[in-house]
């Protein structure tokens, strides 16, 4: 009786700002402008595949070089003494509490073909090189901007692995190598799923990285939407519309990721 | 026989805090060996260094004559029964056992084998499916003991392995690893703090206080030739007391003159005089030169515990016979039954608990 008491607020707020919301998009994205139901919206959807389809690329790239750089870089950390720790998580967050745009904004006087990398290379008589409004870049500007959410979760998994487990591991016989495989790695699995999640939702639906970094020509998903709401191109329904179909797909991917990872653990979404 | 494992000179500190000092300690192929001793006497600690996972600050440790200091864990030929366990959470009973021997890429059908043959030792048939957090702290304990076993190593370290089990299950684990032991001829370095384990179970003992070897030797000798106060206070109940060695066999306790056996102390050397509880027995007043009255009595069991104040000590007293709750009564006690040993140095003074804990 007390625990729904207390938890009532929560309810509402649920119910208010996240099950009402999520309602409103579907009911958009399944109605004209006059408020008749129709699918055509949806099944616009398709004509951007392409767009969709290097989206979900690019993100996944991205994630999948910031699980190689964290992990191991998670794990080096849980090794060192509790005060190296904690400068170093200082480290890695301090990016976090600059301005999105202004980060952004960093990279693209660096990349450009007058930045300071392709004035290093002109010194050298290299170059310059086309750098900026690459793919590439947008995959540089996801993974500089989303790699602490990838570390964090690690870490926190890591953290909490039990010393004497790998002592354990050591004892009956794994190298180093050998304990990471068959120890730490499935311990640290909850860890895995969610800093994957953490980076790869916001990194599929960006619009500032590929829109600063990107150019014109490597437009995402999230580029598509905005530009429906706030664009020129102005259509609601069909913003609604894809906004939808991309939960839908996200929703999908996590699944799979969730049934490929381990079966009782639950993963933050 | 040769000694598979050799500990010289062992020092270890933490924070500057000398935690082992200077053990010396030669194990023989296929003994059984216990480490007794209080908590937080270093014992864990010396299995630490046998297994590799700590180094020595100073020392050598040797393994079937040569050097391993620095050798890492996994190329040792020694298991470990860890004091908490240490099992693998992500996998159930039957992984946690088979681990060491899938690392070591054994065929499957040799550790279907073997694993069945630890399950059934440990009693834990049919538990093999159940992952480790839903064991009790009982049977974890028993998959720590098989996950080790399995591997049939040279040294097998026990660091307390049947701390969690009842006293039934306990003497019956007690006589099966006693069995494995001598079956499959390893080498056990066993730790406990229960001094019954250690005597009943134990080719040598070895008895620490303070990171220090305060005695090597059989069970026997242990108890029955403590070489010092704490030895004998360690092991089974003792009536420690004061006094003073007039010359060679003869011995002053409580300002009375006793006969005794021991000599080579020197005249008038302070001394600890150790008498064991079943060593004396109760006789009228009249014909025992130290009387008291008796202060308690309690049934054990066997036999009765009895407290007797007699002059400036009390006095246990074990006997089937119960005295009388006030009675006065003479305490006797043959010549032999009073071990003579050097005072401890005031450093080692056993007894009072430092604090050492913040
Ligand atoms: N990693 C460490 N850092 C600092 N001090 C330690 C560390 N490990 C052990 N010690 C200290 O070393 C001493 C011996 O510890 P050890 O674990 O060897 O005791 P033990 O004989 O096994 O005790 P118990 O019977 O309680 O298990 C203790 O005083 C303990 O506080
Ligand atoms: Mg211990």
């Amino acid at each position: 009786m007390k625990n729904k008491l207390i938890s009532a607020p929560y309810l509402v707020w649920m119910v208010v700002f996240i099950l009402v919301p999520l309602l409103m998009v579907a009911y958009f994205a399944f109605t004209d402008k006059d408020g008749n139901f129709t699918l055509n919206y949806v099944a616009d959807v398709a004509q951007y595949s392409q767009i969709f389809v290097r989206s979900i690329w690019l993100a996944a790239i991205a994630t999948v070089i910031c699980l190689v750089i964290s992990y191991p870089l998670a794990y080096i950390l849980t090794g060192m003494s509790k005060n190296t720790q904690s400068t170093m998580l200082m480290l890695v967050m301090l990016p976090m509490w600059m301005n999105f745009l202004l980060r952004t904004y960093a990279w693209m006087t660096m990349l450009g073909n007058n930045g300071i990398i392709n004035s290093i290379f002109g010194f050298f008589g290299l170059g310059p090189y086309k750098m900026l409004n690459t793919e590439g870049a947008v995959v540089l500007g996801m993974v500089y901007n989303y790699l602490p959410y990838m570390i964090l979760p690690l870490y926190s998994v890591m953290v909490k692995i039990d010393k004497s487990v790998i002592e354990a591991a050591s004892d009956l016989g794994c190298n180093t190598w050998n304990t990471l495989f068959r120890v730490v790695l499935p311990l640290s699995l909850p860890g895995v799923m969610s800093g994957i999640t953490m980076v790869f939702v916001p990194a599929i639906s960006t619009f500032i990285i590929s829109r600063m970094l990107g150019g014109g020509g490597n437009l995402l998903i999230g580029d598509l939407i905005e530009m429906q709401f706030l664009g020129n191109a102005y259509n609601v329904n069909l913003g609604a519309a894809i906004s939808l179909v991309l939960m839908v797909i996200i929703l999908l991917i996590m699944t799979i990721m969730n049934q490929f990872g381990s079966d009782d653990e639950t993963v933050l979404m | 026989m040769n000694s598979i494992i050799t500990l010289k000179d062992i020092v270890v500190e933490f924070d500057g805090e000398r935690i082992l000092d200077k053990i010396n300690l030669d194990i023989k192929d296929k003994e059984f060996v216990t480490l007794l001793g209080p908590s937080g006497c270093g014992k864990t600690t010396t299995l630490r260094i046998i297994g590799g996972f700590i180094n020595p600050d100073s020392g050598t440790v040797y393994f079937d004559g040569k050097e391993i200091n620095g050798l890492p864990p996994h190329k040792r030929n020694v298991n470990t029964v860890f004091q908490r366990y240490a099992l693998f959470p992500h996998l159930n009973v039957y992984e946690n056992i088979a681990f060491g021997l899938r690392v070591k890429k054994v065929p499957e059908k040799e550790i279907n084998k073997r694993v069945a043959e630890m399950l059934k030792l440990v009693n834990l048939v049919g538990f093999e499916k159940r992952t480790v957090q839903r064991l009790s702290g009982g049977q974890q304990q028993r998959v720590a003991i098989a996950r080790a076993l399995v591997n049939h190593p040279k040294v097998l370290l026990l660091d307390e392995p049947l701390g969690a089990l009842d006293l039934k299950l306990r003497k019956e684990m007690q006589i099966e690893l006693k069995r494995i032991q001598q079956q499959l001829e390893i080498t056990f370095i066993y730790v406990t703090h229960d001094q019954e384990e250690a005597l009943t179970m134990s080719d040598t003992v070895v008895v620490m206080n303070g990171g220090v070897i305060q005695q090597i030797g059989s069970p026997v000798d242990i108890y029955n030739e403590p070489e010092n106060a704490f030895v004998a206070d360690f092991i089974g109940e003792s009536n420690i007391l004061n006094g003073l060695m007039l010359k060679d066999k003869l011995v002053e306790i409580s300002g009375r003159t006793f006969e005794c056996v021991d000599g080579g102390f020197g005249d008038n050397t302070p001394v600890d005089v150790v008498i064991r509880p079943e060593d004396i027995t109760i006789v009228a007043p009249d014909e025992s030169q130290l009387c008291g009255v008796v202060e308690s009595v309690i049934f054990k069991g066997v036999h009765y515990e009895m407290l007797i104040d007699a002059y400036d000590y009390r006095w246990i007293v074990h006997s089937t016979k119960a005295a009388e709750k006030g009675a006065s009564v003479g305490l006797k006690f043959g010549p032999d039954d009073i071990h003579i040993m050097h005072k401890l140095k005031e450093t080692e003074q056993f007894g009072e608990e430092t604090p050492d804990e913040e």
